[in-house]
């Protein structure tokens, strides 16, 4: 697939608007259809497109593989934290109302941030899983 | 009790069978899961069937409209959709190694060899 | 009219799934299985967009077509492409479904009916979270405010749940450097 002029020329445009769109649906979830888990795996999915067609390696360069394993668990702590900030301002966990002095700006805040949480877990499990299938190939059973 | 009222679950039904044969009936590993995820996907049919509400629109509000579909299915099967690809993920791993281990995916040739294997040595 | 297009719509994309199912359930070529797998998630989005869920049909999209079918792909490459071996008699089993399928029509009509606007399920706690939330969060799109705010400890859950899947493909697929060398070689030894 290294060797196809038609997929990479495709590639190459389509992979900045998968991201940009990945960014959009994350940002864009408070208004329309979108959210956190959505945006995480179209993100991840960009990724994948280059490494399927550049190869691994072209994609590890881009995020590389401690990155990816960092990403699954900051997005879960983010959330956490997120919990742990409403406790610190003497709320229940979890409650966004005390993370401002105006509790409807307090709940988009603890929206925006738990929502950007879950995108980063959900992109990092996706890109790990995928660089772990498809890191294994056998010695003798390589298609390339 | 009329088809038009009930329709979506029969199509809920139809899918959760096919779904459990393929489990039961099959011996491909990778069969079986892909077996488990379409009944995991005919039960997102069977919770967000009765949330339509025809003449409404979706759970984003909006001026102009006064009937919304109920969005508490949906929340419930977001999680459901993200949950059965992680189990998925873990499967499709499990499976791997299984082949590294048996050199096979089919369900009684593993389970012939680990009876040759336990049979012959002693121990599993 | 505008219902019969509604039914309409939802019909053609069932009828299609129906028949993917069938296919998938009597195909032997894995690599056929997969893709039908695959177009069978892309006519569950359109379903379910049909029934108004928009942000169900974008996830089951992403994931069910586009994630699911990497990872169904990449697990095949790593098995080798092998065809699936025929059933044999499957009609005992043809039998424990069918009979499944019969017990869960019988208590059908219990079930709230399609597009019943006094279902019990539209009632207790769904009309607060529409008209509620305008003055407690103000998001027009209301299944992210349920989801990351009425019900942010579910999804709190489900985020661990996620990483936990990551992590346990990690436990299993990780590999040390003398068990890749050991594997190489005693792979090429046994034909598989």
């Amino acid at each position: 697939m290294r060797h196809d002029p038609i997929l990479q020329v495709i590639a190459r445009l389509l992979i900045p608007f998968i991201l940009l769109f990945a960014l959009y649906v994350q940002f864009h979830g408070d208004f329309g259809p979108g959210g956190g888990f959505q945006a995480g795996v179209i993100f991840a999915a960009g990724i994948i497109l280059h490494g399927l067609i550049s190869g691994l390696d072209a994609a590890k360069k881009i995020l590389p593989e401690r990155l990816v394993e960092a990403m699954m668990a900051i997005g879960v702590l983010i959330y956490a934290g997120v919990g742990i900030a409403s406790l610190l301002l003497s709320g229940a966990y979890l409650d966004y109302s005390v993370l401002d002095h105006d509790p409807i700006y307090g709940q988009h805040r603890g929206i925006f941030w738990v929502e950007i949480g879950v995108a980063i877990t959900v992109c990092g499990v996706m890109l790990k899983i995928f660089y772990m299938f498809a890191g294994r190939g056998d010695v003798d059973q390589d298609e390339e | 009790m009329s088809f038009a009222a009930y329709f979506t679950y029969i199509v809920t039904y139809l899918l959760m069978t096919a779904g459990l044969f393929i489990v039961i009936a099959r011996g491909n590993l990778i069969k079986k899961l892909i077996g488990l995820g379409i009944f995991q996907s005919s039960v997102y049919l069977l919770y967000i069937g009765p949330a339509k509400l025809i003449g409404g629109t979706a759970p984003v509000l909006a001026t102009g409209y006064s009937v919304y579909s109920n969005p508490l299915p949906h929340v419930l099967i977001l999680t459901a959709i993200v949950v059965g690809v992680a189990t998925l993920a873990l499967g499709l791993a499990l499976v791997v190694r299984i082949r590294e281990a048996y050199g096979s995916i089919e369900e009684d040739e593993v389970l012939a060899e680990d009876k040759a294997n336990t049979s012959t040595t002693g121990h599993a | 009219m505008n219902e019969w297009l509604d039914y309409l719509l939802l019909m053609v994309p069932m009828l299609m799934m129906l028949v993917a199912v069938g296919l998938i359930i009597t195909g032997r070529n894995l690599f056929g299985v997969v893709v039908l797998t695959s177009v069978y998630s892309f006519l569950m989005a359109t379903v379910l967009f049909v029934l108004d869920a928009v942000d169900v049909a974008m996830t089951e999209a992403a994931v069910g077509a586009g994630i699911s079918t990497v990872l169904l792909l990449g697990a095949l490459r790593l098995c080798g492409w092998e065809d699936s071996k025929p059933m044999r008699h499957p009609w005992r089993k043809l039998m424990v479904s069918g009979a499944l399928a019969a017990l869960l029509m019988v208590g059908m009509v219990g079930l709230p009916e399609f597009s019943d606007p006094a279902a019990t399920l539209h009632q207790h706690v769904v009309p607060r979270y529409l008209i509620d939330s305008t003055k407690e969060i103000d998001v027009p799109n209301i299944v992210t405010a349920v989801l990351a705010s009425y019900r942010g400890y579910d999804t709190l859950g489900e985020t661990t749940v996620v990483f936990t899947a990551g992590a346990g493909v990690i436990a299993l697929l990780r590999r040390r450097r003398q068990q890749r060398l050991k594997h190489a070689s005693s792979g090429a030894s046994d034909a598989s």
